[in-house]
């Protein structure tokens, strides 16, 4: 395998892909540039039509006030230029009157869930994200080990992920209902979806079964380029099985780990499908499983630019949260994964 | 199947292994402690969806029942399922996922396909970069998107097309795509196209005898996880369609029961058990290849 990843084209001098291109100064790499260019473009093209300019447009739309009446005349108005109201009315709960008087949202009002929404998105992200590592890397040992029928473990594992997360919630959904299966064999009378606090668990519960598998197979595939030889040394000079754990598995699989955690960070800052099919989106007291993302859903039809607004506020966390995974603790994604790549396939 | 695939494929650790388990032999305690969480996770897997299964198959009056196997077995909740009298358009639902997702999948591909050959095979500047980009693409928030979507479509009249769910689902699958082919084709033995060259071979001839043959497992593989991820999406299908053009996700989220203000569990069940079946089926068939393509692209579950 190493023989043919080393004939990657980087430094061929005579590469015959493309051998009569180069005629300018600059060689194979400009060559292969204009290629690159020409292959890469289409894909860059309809990314940026499909993502790029929903974003800007975002962007655009958040500086823009939201269409209303305007109770000092009774007609509707379109917007006009807004500043940046739309976001202190989120991040500072403020509600701007049709008079132009600004002051503190009502109780009632959307604005004045941010925080709510901000504080439980964060909670099921940690609580959630350091469950199904811990889980998961304990799958992923045992997956690593050989006995009979781990191929039936491994199996079995890719079913929770192959389950669409709206069927999910249903199941889940079923099993917590008053009379289901859970209350039933734990002989409890808890209102899973409609309990504050229970209904946070069962978001959290069905999430960590939906994807642990995922962090399971991402740590598994860390752990197999592990090499035996060093668990052997690590025996030789007398490490228990604790300490072999501390002392060699988790150094060695940590880029694995913090990728597979960077993945499931983001993934679980943006989680919708479960709250908002599980618990109807707002479980106990009507927001206790309320997440940015729902509360983003929520206000579209109360207001676009208002929506667009809290929509950019969710992603500059989420970009924010990436950027220090990426610059603080070293996740270089793009290394392990191909890393990993090559041990999987083996 | 499944079994001899993985079972081929870590022959060689198992071989490597298999010296250290003779000193194993000794106690066998360690062995017995690893089934034992093996048969715990496994249960752990597998209990819920058994549990799907076994209610989708009972009848709408034993919904409570918990028997732990199946008992008042009927198909009448399938029958529910699929009743348009009731308002479930599971039919309906399931072919425009499939059509929906083909759709995304072949633009995805078509798009994809160029790109990841470049990144896997041809040195540029800025190919770190590019890589990057993409790989932020593919976790990109999908509410970013919803509300300049929602007012763009309601404004051109596209609410509840089919082109206002595939144009955002291009959005996640496209990177996807891109992110686990270049993963893939990094590891095609690049040097037998050379060879081929030096037999004679044209620079086309070359690519299409040799190389494509090799890589349409990884095709095929990136193109399953394309459509699995476009299946499974709810967020943005939830808001842009209409009843006409709701993919199963949306019509399972809505369902509707043989009685009124009842929550329709048993019918729940057996469509989610309809729409889950077969991608289990076609996850456990290509299991290894899955598992490489997933830890490669690293997407979302």
């Amino acid at each position: 395998m190493s023989a043919v990843t080393e004939a990657r084209p980087e430094k061929i001098p005579g590469d015959p892909f493309f051998p009569k291109l180069p005629r300018k100064k600059g060689g194979l790499n400009e060559a292969h540039g204009r290629w690159a260019v020409y292959l890469i473009a289409p894909a860059i093209i309809l990314l940026v039509i499909v993502i790029g300019y929903p974003v800007v447009s975002a962007i655009i739309m958040s500086f823009q006030k939201d269409a209303g009446l305007d109770k000092a005349t009774g007609l509707f108005v379109e917007g006009g230029f807004a500043g940046f109201s739309n976001y202190t009315h989120w991040l500072l709960q403020q509600c701007v009157s049709s008079t132009g008087a600004v002051s503190a949202c009502p109780p009632g009002n959307l604005g004045a869930q941010f925080w709510n929404a901000f504080g439980v998105t964060f909670f099921f992200t940690a609580v959630t994200v350091v469950l199904e590592t811990v889980i998961g890397v304990w799958m992923a040992i045992i997956m690593n080990r050989t006995f009979r029928g781990r191929a039936l473990v491994r199996a079995a594992i890719l079913i929770p992920w192959a389950i669409p997360t709206a069927v999910t919630a249903k199941l889940w959904y079923f099993i917590f209902a008053y009379n289901g299966i859970l209350n039933s064999v734990l002989g409890t009378k808890i209102l899973w979806t409609s309990d504050e606090w229970a209904s946070k668990f069962a978001i959290i519960i069905a999430d960590t079964w939906k994807t642990t598998p995922f962090m399971a197979l991402l740590i598994l595939a860390g752990l197999q380029l592990i090499p035996a030889e060093v668990y052997e040394a690590g025996k030789m000079d007398g490490a228990s099985t604790i300490q072999q754990f501390f002392r060699l598995t988790l150094p060695l699989v940590r880029p694995a780990l913090l990728v597979a955690i960077l993945f499931r960070v983001l993934d679980a800052l943006r989680i919708y499908d479960l709250p908002a099919i599980l618990t109807g989106g707002g479980g106990g007291s009507g927001n206790a499983t309320t997440t940015l993302s729902i509360l983003v859903v929520d206000q579209i039809r109360q207001g676009f630019n208002s929506a667009s607004a809290l929509s950019t506020i969710t992603f500059l966390i989420i970009f924010a949260v990436a950027f220090i995974f990426v610059r603080f603790l070293g996740a270089n994604v793009v290394q392990t994964q191909s890393n990993q790549q090559k041990g999987v396939l083996k | 199947m499944t079994i001899a695939a993985s079972r081929a494929g870590t022959a060689d650790r198992d071989r490597a292994v298999a010296t250290t388990r003779v000193k194993a032999k000794k106690s066998n305690a360690p062995m017995v402690r690893t089934i034992i969480s093996a048969i715990i996770i496994v249960l752990w897997c597998i209990a819920p969806f058994y549990w799907m299964i076994v209610t989708a198959f009972r009848d709408v009056g034993f919904t409570y029942d918990t028997t732990p196997w199946p008992t008042h077995v009927t198909l009448d909740n399938f029958a529910t399922a699929f009743s348009t009298n009731l308002g479930n358009h599971l039919g309906q639902a399931m072919l425009n996922s499939l059509f929906i997702g083909a759709t995304v999948t072949v633009v995805a591909l078509l798009f994809g396909i160029s790109a990841a050959y470049a990144l896997a095979r041809l040195e540029f500047k800025g190919k770190s970069i590019v890589a990057g980009l993409i790989l932020a693409a593919s976790m990109f928030p999908g509410v970013a998107l919803i509300t300049p979507l929602f007012q763009l479509f309601t404004n051109i009249g596209w609410m509840g097309t089919y082109q206002a769910l595939i144009i955002p689902s291009i959005s996640f699958v496209l990177p996807l795509t891109v992110y686990t082919l270049t993963a893939f084709l990094r590891e095609m033995p690049w040097d037998l196209e050379e060879a081929a060259r030096i037999d004679g071979c044209t620079r086309v001839q070359a690519f299409f005898r040799v190389i494509f043959p090799l890589a349409a497992p990884a095709v095929f593989t990136t193109a399953i996880l394309a459509f699995i991820s476009s299946w499974n999406e709810y967020l943005i299908s939830s808001q842009l369609s209409s009843d006409a053009t709701q993919p199963v996700t949306v019509a399972i989220a809505g369902f509707a029961g043989s009685q009124p203000h009842v929550e329709p569990y048993t019918a729940v069940m057996a469509a989610g058990t309809i729409v889950t079946i077969p991608l289990v089926i076609l996850v456990l068939i290509f299991q290894r290849r899955i598992v490489a393509g997933l830890t490669a692209g690293g997407v979302k579950g």
